[in-house]
């Protein structure tokens, strides 16, 4: 088996594991639901191997590193987070409802990773800029943000949903979904969670940046994203704390701040040049 | 105070300014990721045409990062997180600091959640039921006697009403650290060619010389490559020297500067001139010279009346380096031509003396300098953030209130919580504390 067999195991995975979520979400049957999260676990399990055996590889061919360097490597990652963070949410809150609004990122994002234009799959040695111990607290801080972010966007699309076909006469198979109230608390929780951690992925860069170039902000691209991304979930989470915003403008506050995500993440580096081109190929 | 001071103070302690500067900051902050900064004029008359380029120069857009607007953007930032302090901490430190055993009796039975338990016993008796029924899950209450009863309280956290300013401060801090930085510091770059010194750098921007009061010496620059041809690492073994004394001495790569009083060196950079450096030594006699070589020249020493030359080279598919042939005699004819690995060592015999022949690629260093005083202000608002946050998102206040009274042949338990964060938590941790205190008390009656 090597490292990229694994992850394509993993990329099927969570493929079928979204049409499960979706399904129990259609169907309602409890056994589906049940399936999905066993799945689920079971493709995170086969992906952790994969991650760890690419490690591994890497140490074989004389280039060892984190598989924490480069595009391939980052989505693989991002939909690692997405998946450990969105088991532990189904856990703590007891719904998999929330599944099919959650695994198709991680789904995906691996499926990106696999088929994108022009995205390497190969490990590739470590440019002297990279070869850093701050490259992992930096990588997976910032993932960690990106998860929960990408989680609470698909909650934010699970509460428009439901509150506008609450409005109709007969909400249909939406009304199965947790009450309102329910979403939009681990909406808020998600976010304040990665709030912390986009602070933490952010600062780790900044050291970083001090330790390789002597400046921690130099208003690059990608940290001005990160850092209007920073901005935009600031302004929600003082919205909500201080004037009481909630429900439908919070859930669109998560799906802005993820498209924030989403462009600090791939249009930087697709777009707009800069410093931290590492992530592109 | 006038009334329109007033209206400005509290337009400053608003949340709603804090969101519109938020809002600005964000919008604003994707212009300079989108059209280039600090680039010639010229180029923004190619890529937008003069009239727009003439607008950018008004509006400050080719640096727009260091534009009076922008800066007052986060100088309103500033002030509005110092003057919303200032307006909310005091009430804040109230509660804190406050005596909950001076709280009105009859608000204890409104606050949610809140338990009644009747008992036969006598209050002092109850009193200290309740007391251990609260130690038993962590909690240590004080007492006082109100309204002809008994009042416990207990709390944990009152501190963490702090956390959210101790953010606000952060962010205040990280604005000093910069701006430290900014007055008292530099950045600028300078490159170093091997066995050079220099004991003065150039700022970025306007080049300006900045004398460093001693000298850095770039001792070797090595340059090494993976095999499919992508650096591996830059290195320059560096010194500082004091009046031509070597006081300190470090190999650099990138990630690993050298520091020497403020100064900060970086690996940013490197020249190559098609030069080589070579180091010829008479074992014998101890003679040494060092020579930069340009390939394909012939070139002499005439102490030790020998001469040599770089003849060919070859790259190694594997290592990634080169070798160079080298073609080498002395005045009585002896000729000897041999293949040298790029930065080693050969012995070689002419006639009777054997040389000590060394060669290397000849190479400027191109460090970046930097002199922050600043930087640790902005590392400790940093850790101030990361901890300020945790306490404001995941910490909360809570406070348990037992009112003991007698009240016709009953005594009545009356236990009230409140927590200003985290509600469900703390309401499990109630529920805890209640039924331990009506087990205490059902035990023995």
């Amino acid at each position: 088996m090597t490292s990229s067999q694994l992850l394509g195991i993993s990329t099927i995975g969570y493929l079928l594991a979204s049409a499960l979520y979706i399904a129990t979400l259609i169907f309602k049957t409890k056994k589906s639901g049940v399936a999905a999260s066993i799945l689920t676990l079971l493709t995170f399990l086969v992906q952790t191997v994969g991650i760890g055996l690419r490690w591994y590889e890497s140490y074989q061919m004389g280039v060892g590193h984190a598989p924490l360097s480069n595009m391939y490597e980052s989505l693989v990652f991002f939909s690692w987070s997405i998946v450990i963070f969105y088991l532990l949410l189904e856990l703590k809150f007891n719904n998999r409802l929330l599944g099919a609004f959650a695994i198709p990122f991680a789904f995906v994002s691996m499926a990106y990773a696999s088929f994108g234009k022009g995205i390497s799959q190969e490990i590739s040695p470590l440019i002297p800029a990279l070869q850093s111990n701050w490259l992992i607290a930096h990588v997976v801080t910032c993932f960690i943000g990106y998860a929960a972010f990408a989680v609470a966007c698909g909650l934010g699309a699970m509460y428009l949903l439901k509150s506008s076909a609450e409005d109709k006469a007969d909400p249909g198979l939406i009304g199965t979904l947790p009450d309102l109230r329910v979403i939009d608390d681990i909406i808020h929780k998600t976010m304040v969670f990665g709030f912390l951690w986009l602070s933490a992925g952010i600062i780790t860069g900044a050291i970083w940046a001090n330790s390789a170039w002597g400046t921690y902000w130099s208003w690059d691209p990608k940290e001005t994203w990160s850092l209007i991304t920073w901005f935009i979930y600031a302004a929600t989470l003082h919205a909500r704390f201080t004037r009481g915003w909630q429900g439908k403008r919070i859930a669109w506050l998560a799906i802005i701040g993820f498209l924030s995500v989403i462009f600090t993440y791939f249009g930087v580096n697709f777009l707009l040049s800069g410093l931290h081109s590492y992530g592109s190929s | 105070m006038s009334n329109d001071k007033n209206s400005i103070w509290s337009l400053f302690a608003s949340v709603k300014l804090a969101l519109f500067v938020l809002f600005f900051l964000a919008s604003a902050s994707v212009i300079g990721t989108v059209i280039p900064q600090n680039s010639p004029a010229e180029e923004y008359v190619k890529l937008y045409g003069a009239n727009m380029a003439r607008l950018f120069q008004i509006l400050d857009f080719q640096d727009m990062y260091n534009s009076w607007w922008f800066v007052l953007l986060l100088v309103m930032l500033g002030l509005n997180l110092t003057i919303c302090t200032i307006e909310r901490l005091p009430n804040v430190w109230r509660l804190v600091v406050l005596d909950n055993l001076a709280t009105d009796i009859d608000r204890l039975a409104g606050m949610r959640p809140n338990k009644q338990i009747l008992t036969s016993m006598a209050p002092e008796e109850a009193a200290a039921k309740a007391r251990a029924g609260l130690a038993e899950n962590g909690w240590q209450a004080k007492e006082a006697v109100r309204d002809n009863g008994i009042l416990l309280f207990a709390q944990k956290g009152p501190w963490t009403r702090l956390g959210v300013y101790a953010v606000h401060s952060s962010i205040l801090i990280i604005f000093a650290g910069a701006m430290i930085g900014s007055y008292f510091g530099y950045k600028g770059s300078v490159m170093i060619p091997e066995t050079r010194s220099t004991d003065s750098i150039y700022a970025f921007g306007d080049q300006k010389e900045i004398k460093l009061g001693f000298e850095v010496l770039c001792k070797r620059f090595t340059l090494t490559k993976y095999p499919n041809g992508a650096p591996k690492e830059f290195r320059s073994d560096l010194a500082i020297l004091e009046n031509g004394k070597e006081v300190l001495t470090k190999s650099i790569v990138v990630n690993d500067p050298l520091s020497y009083k403020g100064h900060t060196f970086y690996q940013s950079s490197y020249q190559s001139y098609q030069k080589f450096l070579i180091s010829l030594t008479d074992n014998q006699s101890k003679n040494a010279e060092l020579f930069l070589v340009e390939p394909g020249k012939e070139i002499k020493w005439p102490l030790e009346e020998v001469s040599f030359g770089i003849i060919n080279r070859e790259l190694n598919q594997t290592s990634m380096q080169y070798r160079y042939k080298i073609w080498f005699k002395d005045s009585s004819g002896a000729a000897e031509s041999f293949w040298i690995v790029d930065g080693d060592t050969a012995t070689v015999k002419l006639g009777d003396t054997e040389y000590a022949f060394g060669l290397k690629e000849f190479f400027a260093t191109g460090l970046q300098v930097t002199k922050d005083p600043g930087v640790w202000y902005v590392y400790i608002g940093c850790a101030i953030m990361l901890l300020g946050l945790m306490v404001a998102f995941f910490l909360s206040h809570r406070r348990i209130w037992v009112f003991i009274k007698r009240e016709n042949d009953e005594t009545s338990v009356l236990v009230s919580g409140n927590a200003n964060k985290n509600k469900p938590t703390f309401e499990k941790n109630f529920a805890a504390v209640s039924a331990s205190i009506e087990e205490k008390l059902k035990s023995l009656s």
